[in-house]
């Protein structure tokens, strides 16, 4: 086991977590991230890989599957996988093992930083943020935006809870506009 | 002071009395109140100067259509010029100045222009500035410049945030008035999704201005009941104080939403204004429509206005500008005003109808076929000169007229993607028609139906045909009773022979400006437009144009449809520019990039620079430092003694995976790829399709199917784009997948002589980093630290012996804190921007500054590298006679003859004995420093037939600052040309 001691985006040993009224803004770093790019004439295959991955159908466009190991769909045969940090740390390699070359794996776990606003009225602060029709999910929804000039992904659990993945280096950015549009609707 | 003018009744909150202060006096007002409600209310009449003759002005309107009554709101830093009293909603403290006077309203001395008014006729000032030509900028442009404008700034920042937002909606209504009203209604209980929107803050628009009754009661009941019923729907959105400003293009309405505005300061965290884009599937507009006045000698003393604005401040606030008003109308509702304010218990002292036909009533005096010729009161109406029809004059007394010409539909939307309204002889004005913006659809006044009862109808029936056009089946609605006169107008835009009749108030245009245009032959209505500057102040001639507009037509014998309108722009009314700039602005103006070692180099004092959105550390001052130099000089020389270390995780990584990797690298870089072995770099240059240089950097092959490819800091984000450009539209049959990886890895240049015996310290000691297990250009995957995976590279930017380590970017600031305790015992420096730019600099590698975007590989002497025997992107363009001239600039070093002499970037060179100037420039240079190691400054840049030209002296010059003197043309590698230090 090495020794390096891990710091969050925001730069500090623990998340952050910050209360305005009814919703809970809290960084999380228990996620791990990948890339799965289905590789061309292995398209079922991949998608039967991924399937077994994370134990459901890999999302259509516009869509994200739910659970512990999931997936947002990226992009045509292209999916961004989730699973917990503690148990996936090496979740490229595990995809990579699982793929057997019908497709394109690539660690993303620190590209990103990740932010989970919980409670209600979601949708007023997101509605303040970006376009994503954010009043009309219902839970499994997930899109790519942009957050503050910041290309993002928004994944909806439900409508009183919404993760937004986004450019780890600008996690400081990314965290203040979440906090302003907190405090401007709510 | 009393409210002397306050009536009884209104919707205004008597329980609430608010203090504001206008030009220094305190008054009282109430809940509900406007600006200008409320000083009418306490008898002023007085609020304003107009632009060109600072002639004294009151309210024209009630609404935000006014010209006239234009002040400054607020103090301090949030002082807002040019805001309209009309719409500025009253709130305890406020305080409001008049504007464009001096020193005060009641005493203007910039009034003088009325005097010289025959001189300053329209187009004055391009006749009269046009000579002598020297007298422009010195004289007349600082008179000019001192001349406009209407309110100032208070040149502090304002203090408030602005927001913008995001709404999405099956359909949007345009106006809460009773069509507005009407369709929301209809639509909210069809269930659809429906946003409406209101510039006001009560809802209800006329309904509240008229005392109409719908239904059982009074209209303003039913709007409020209405309003109330959609506000308790879930799929209604209301929104009073939000403004729909333009339609733009896929059903996308602008909105402005005013958040605070009503309030002395916004609520902690709240925005003062939210700038709302809008999605809507359908609209409905129901703007209503806009009074307008009639042109005659002197109709613009304060106290003279807009009909239909004297019975709303009557109706709905309760305020008359006088005790004694008359009504000067060409229609029936002139009318109504007279029934409503004696209602309230004004004296009408006579309603003067153009109409010989005119209605006559018992309740007040009619004088059918009169017209209104002249009017007196320097700082307030006192009297009006009637004409009657057989010629002979009366004089009224009274403090106010109230002014009906008929009404214009707000076609402003309609208009917004170049649609034309039409003319209709019916009620005497433009209408919508043709192609409107796809989905929009009009109701109530804005299409010319202007009874309460077509209103009610016409905005049920836009609904139910907007919701159907998008699969939503909406019921008819019962609709209660309501007003349903018939429009009887006879067309009368001014009185014949007024001298000085204005038409756009807040810029002095009068009826005799529009005939002088014409005469000059200013006759398109865009020209009239400009050439009067009719419709160009801030009221955007809501009230003027179709005046101006049918007196170029009776000049130039045509029919109004002729002449046609001018262009209706977005945004509907004045925008803040901070609603338009949103949170953008100051530190948030764009987001911030952070490297890994960011808190490391923050403990450790750096001086951090911005490169594109990236933070990075310039240099890092150390006690005794005083100037940058002297950290710079010690971060280069050290790290050439020993080792330095550089955060570089900012240069962009680009995943390329697939089959294919191998060949799209091919085509990507114009050097050879597909050969390239695992667990090798290599160096690339890649063109532009034209042929000239766009980026360099390494690719680095970690398995057969694996590339790492790193991008410079500046483009990374550019070369992505291109990649996938290439992937998706040049090559879609390669087998090849792409994903940006920057982020993802912390990485840092470990460099000097002393770098591998660094790094064996911190990577695991099964991972051999010995010269001969992992030389110069080699690549692989390691783990350091005890097992943490990581990649290394060894690459060189410094000429050193140097590597690149990565690790995922939240171990990077645990690595660069081992690095530097493990690197104790070399006196390990970390290094900066600075530092790495001169080392790049000695080492004459090329950069951004070399690589800027007209450069090709011949001139960075890379030419042999642009392969021939395999087809890359911009190879063949880059075979361009024009590209490759004999004495083509070539990149080179210089150096000073006289040490002591600087070789500033950005300098040129000249062949010594030759005339300095463009046409005998031989090159410039790109980048320059000074080298620590070579104890003199150094530059590299592009010299014409360079590579031919070592050991010339030339001049370097720069005539702007006075810079000659001589530089010798050298290698652009001072330092290890051979390249030893890398590979050692």
């Amino acid at each position: 086991m090495h020794d390096l001691q891990p710091i969050t985006p925001l730069g500090q040993k623990k998340p952050q977590v910050d209360i305005h009224g009814s919703v809970t803004l809290t960084e999380n770093i228990e996620t791990a991230l990948a890339s799965f790019a289905a590789r061309m004439g292995a398209e079922t295959k991949a998608k039967t890989a991924l399937k077994a991955f994370i134990g459901g159908t890999p999302p259509a466009p516009g869509h994200a599957t739910k659970g512990d190991i999931s997936a947002i769909w990226m992009g045509p045969d292209q999916w961004m996988v989730m699973a917990p940090f503690a148990s996936h740390e090496d979740l490229a390699q595990q995809l990579i093992t699982k793929a057997k070359a019908s497709a394109s794996v690539t660690e993303q776990t620190d590209g990103w930083c990740r932010f989970d606003l919980t409670g209600q009225g979601l949708a007023d602060v997101f509605e303040r943020l970006c376009p994503a029709p954010v009043r009309s999910w219902t839970g499994g929804e997930a899109t790519r935006t942009s957050i503050d000039h910041l290309g993002c992904f928004l994944v909806c659990h439900d409508p009183a809870k919404i993760t937004v993945i986004g450019p780890r280096s600008s996690a400081g950015s990314l965290h203040h506009a979440l906090l302003v549009a907190m405090k401007s609707a709510l | 002071m009393t409210q002397k003018n306050r009536l009884d009744g209104g919707l205004i909150d008597r329980s609430e009395t608010w203090s504001f202060k206008f030009d220094g006096k305190w008054m009282k007002g109430h809940k509900g109140d406007t600006l200008a409600s409320a000083l009418l209310a306490n008898d002023v009449r007085l609020m304003g100067r107009s632009f060109k003759y600072h002639r004294p002005r009151g309210p024209l309107t009630a609404g935000s259509e006014e010209p006239n009554a234009i002040v400054e709101l607020r103090d301090g830093a949030r002082k807002e010029p040019n805001t309209r009293a009309t719409t500025a909603e009253l709130f305890d403290g406020l305080t409001a100045n008049s504007q464009n006077r001096w020193p005060s309203l009641k005493w203007d001395v910039m009034a003088i222009n009325d005097r010289f008014s025959s001189f300053l006729s329209a187009g004055f000032y391009y006749k009269t500035f046009m000579w002598p030509a020297a007298f422009w900028e010195k004289i007349y442009e600082p008179i000019i410049r001192k001349a406009a404008g209407l309110g100032t700034l208070d040149h502090r920042p304002d203090p408030d945030s602005y927001d913008k937002g995001f709404l999405h909606c099956d359909l949007l209504i345009i106006g809460a008035g009773p069509t507005g009203l009407a369709a929301a209604l209809t639509a909210g209980r069809a269930g659809g999704q429906v946003i409406i929107a209101d510039e006001d803050f009560v809802l209800g628009g006329r309904l509240n201005a008229e005392t109409f009754v719908v239904g059982e009661g009074a209209g303003s009941d039913w709007a409020a009941s209405t309003v109330a019923e959609l506000a308790s729907m879930d799929n209604v959105r209301v929104m009073p104080r939000t403004t729909i400003i333009g339609a733009f293009d896929h059903g996308i309405y602008g909105a402005v939403e005013r958040v605070s505005d009503h309030l002395a300061t916004p609520e902690d965290g709240k925005p003062r204004q939210i700038l709302w884009r809008i999605y809507s599937k359908q609209a409905v507009l129901a703007a209503g429509a806009t009074e307008r006045p009639i042109g005659f000698h002197m109709n613009d003393r304060p106290g003279i206005m807009l009909a239909g604005a004297m019975r709303a401040y009557a109706n709905r606030w309760a305020a008359t500008p006088a005790h004694e008003v008359a009504i000067f109308t060409n229609n029936d509702d002139g009318h109504r005003t007279a029934l409503d304010l004696q209602a309230k218990g004004v004296k009408i002292a006579g309603v003067v109808d153009t109409r010989a036909n005119a209605p006559q009533s018992d309740m007040y005096r009619t004088i059918a076929g009169g017209q209104i010729t002249n009017t007196q009161g320097r700082l307030g109406l006192t009297c009006v000169e009637v004409t009657l029809s057989d010629d002979t004059t009366q004089t009224l007394t009274c403090g106010a007229l109230g002014v009906s010409g008929g009404w214009n539909p707000n076609v402003h939307m309609t208009c917004h993607q170049r649609g034309r309204p039409e003319w209709r002889d019916d009620i005497a004005a433009f209408a919508p028609a043709g192609t409107l913006p796809p989905g929009l659809h009009v109701a109530g006044a804005a299409m010319g139906e202007f009874t309460t009862q077509a209103a009610l109808t016409s905005g049920m029936d836009a609904a139910v045909s907007a919701l159907g056009a998008i699969g939503i089946k909406a019921k008819a609605q019962d609709l209660p009773l309501a007003e349903d006169a018939p429009v009887s107008i006879t067309p009368f835009w001014h009185v014949q022979g007024a001298k000085r009749a204005w038409l756009d108030q807040q810029n002095d245009v009068t009826a005799k400006d529009v005939v002088l245009a014409h005469k000059e032959n200013f006759t398109s209505v865009e020209h009239l437009k400009r050439y009067t500057t009719l419709g160009m102040a801030t009221d955007q001639g809501k009230t003027s144009n179709m005046s101006g507009l049918a007196i170029m037509a009776e000049v130039a014998g045509k029919q109004i449809p002729e002449v046609g309108t001018t262009m209706f722009r977005p945004p509907y009314t004045p925008t803040a520019i901070g609603v338009l700039a949103g949170r953008s602005r100051d530190a948030d103006f764009r987001p911030v990039r952070k490297t890994p070692s960011h808190t490391w180099a923050e403990e450790h004092g750096a001086v951090f620079v911005e490169v594109g959105m990236w933070l990075r550390a310039q240099w890092f001052p150390r006690p005794g430092e005083t100037s940058w130099r002297q950290s710079v000089d010690r971060e280069v020389a050290q790290t050439r003694k020993s080792v330095g270390i550089c955060d570089v995780t900012t240069l962009g990584k680009i995943d390329v995976q697939g089959p294919d990797a191998a060949a799209f690298l091919n085509k990507i870089y114009c050097n050879p790829f597909a050969k390239v072995p695992v667990g090798k770099v290599r160096y690339g240059l890649m063109l532009r399709e034209d042929g000239i240089a766009m980026d360099d950097g390494t690719a680095a092959r970690m398995a057969e199917d694996h590339f790492v490819v790193t991008t410079t800091t500046a483009n990374a984000v550019a070369v992505y784009r291109h990649m996938e450009f290439v992937r998706q539209c040049l090559f879609p049959d390669m087998d090849v997948q792409l994903i940006s990886t920057t982020e993802a890895w912390a990485q840092f240049s470990v460099a000097g002589p002393n770098a591998r015996k660094l790094l064996q310290k911190v990577v695991d000691d099964d991972h051999d980093i010995s010269n001969e297990a992992f030389p110069y250009m080699g690549c692989g995957e390691i783990t350091v630290s005890g097992g943490l995976r990581a990649r290394l590279f060894r690459i060189s930017f410094s000429g050193e012996l140097a590597y690149e380590i990565a690790v995922p970017t939240r171990y990077g600031d645990a690595l660069i804190r081992k690095m530097v305790e493990a690197g104790k015992e070399f006196d390990v420096v970390v290094y900066g921007t600075e530092a790495l730019g001169v080392m790049r600099i000695e080492k004459g590698h090329a950069a951004g500054n070399e690589l800027n975007g007209t450069t090709t590989a011949q001139n960075l002497g890379m030419g042999r590298m642009v392969n021939k025997k395999k087809d890359s992107i911009g190879s063949t363009l880059s075979e361009r006679e024009g590209l490759n001239q004999e004495g083509d600039l070539r990149l080179v070093g210089f150096k000073p003859v006289d040490a002591n002499d600087p070789v500033p970037a950005g300098s040129h060179l000249m062949t010594k004995g030759t005339t300095v100037d463009a046409a005998h420039d031989q090159g410039y240079v790109t980048s320059a420093c000074y080298s620590p190691n070579l104890g003199h400054h150094i530059g590299i840049g592009y010299l014409k037939a360079g590579d031919t030209r070592l050991g010339e002296i030339v001049r370097l010059v720069s005539p702007l600052t006075g810079l000659d003197h001589d530089v010798e043309v050298v290698s652009a590698h001072f330092i290890d040309p051979e390249g030893e230090r890398l590979r050692a």
